[in-house]
């Protein structure tokens, strides 16, 4: 099986300042939970919307399962964007339906497991909804899909500390060893301990991509403290 | 519960030395089966992959062995186990004495401290 991502020359401009993705090249294998981290601004979100097709490149190519993204490689793609698109006047069940439709990858069951752990009621409305709560039903209906990618920009940044130690357990429990996690966060200390691997991005630059414990064990320090002193302002 | 985990070691390498003090103290027993690496992770909050590694360290020493269809199985050797916990023992014992050397203490003074609140709280 070929590696489940190849970037190659990566580049977006939005004009001729603004260069949000900067020649980057990476290749990312199946079944690993890669944090991507960088400070505001590094360009995180926008590699996270050329690999979904939200935005086009500039310049240089995304293969994923060997294949451009488009209609194909999203129907293998779940993505968690950064911020809210669900109707607020729809009820959770019948945005479940939605999903059922819309994805053939989406499991009711996994949903609805999920959906009672955190004690959410499926008859709730979503404008009737704690932002957390809200967060935690998208990220829900996100990890509900047996997708071959998982890319969740800001997963947590929103819910309090229990539910993101539940959500963390649920990202680990449904892990499938031919799916990668890719998560953008900045709460580094909060997630390392569930990742395999991180890519550290400034101003658009790819600065690093390695392991969380080849870190650990070259730097004697954690992610957190790593990146506190790499990006040190 | 999460396993309490250090931010500045390796994590795999803290998962390999929680294993082994769970197998010295009996709470997985010569000859019995651990649970599956997934059950291990989610206890631990931890990735499954480096739960793997951490697995495959213990097995690379002998402590755990891969049984074919019945996954992993602590060792019946209660020699190496034995041999396991004086090696871990040790490690705290060294730590201890460079925690001590940091201070300025010699060997013989770290002991003789050690004796004295020893003593001290004996009485």
């Amino acid at each position: 099986m070929s590696e489940l991502i190849e970037i190659r020359g990566l580049t977006k401009a939005y004009d001729r300042q603004h260069v949000a993705v900067n020649n980057i090249s990476l290749t990312l294998p199946r079944g690993k939970i890669i944090g991507l981290l960088g400070p505001n601004g590094s360009g995180k979100t926008t590699l996270i919307k050329m690999l979904n097709g939200l935005l086009t490149p500039t310049q240089g190519t995304i293969l994923i399962n060997g294949r451009p993204v488009g209609i194909e490689t999203k129907a293998h793609v779940a993505y968690l964007p950064d911020r809210t698109y669900l109707a607020g006047n729809q009820k959770i069940v019948n945005i479940l339906e939605y999903f059922c439709d819309f994805y053939a990858d989406f499991s009711r069951e996994r949903a609805i497991g999920m959906l009672q752990g955190l004690g959410i009621d499926p008859a709730a409305k979503m404008n009737t909804l704690s932002k957390g709560t809200k967060e935690k039903v998208q990220l829900i209906l996100v990890m509900s899909r047996n997708a071959d990618l998982y890319v969740l920009d800001e997963p947590i940044a929103g819910v309090d500390p229990a539910a993101r130690d539940y959500i963390l357990r649920t990202i680990v429990n449904n892990y499938d060893p031919s799916a990668t996690v890719l998560i953008s966060t900045h709460l580094i200390g909060d997630v390392e301990q569930v990742l395999d691997e991180v890519i550290f991005m400034r101003y658009g630059h790819l600065v690093l991509y390695t392991s969380v414990d080849n870190i650990r064990e070259q730097h004697g320090k954690s992610v957190d403290a790593y990146f506190r002193e790499v990006f040190a302002c | 519960m999460a396993w309490e985990l250090d931010a500045d070691k390796p994590i795999y390498a803290q998962l390999t030395e929680r294993l082994q003090t769970r197998i010295i103290l009996g709470q997985y027993r010569p000859g019995e089966k651990l649970p599956s690496v997934r059950e291990l992770a989610a206890a631990a909050a931890v990735n499954p992959n480096t739960m793997q590694k951490a697995l495959a360290e213990l097995e690379r020493k002998g402590i755990i062995s891969t049984q074919s269809t019945n996954g992993k199985t602590v060792t019946q050797d209660l020699a190496l186990i034995q041999d396991m916990k004086r090696k871990l023992a040790r490690g705290h014992a060294d730590a201890f004495f460079a925690g001590m050397g940091e201070l300025g203490y010699t060997r013989a003074e770290a002991l003789e401290l050690l004796q004295e609140i020893e003593g001290a709280g004996r009485e």
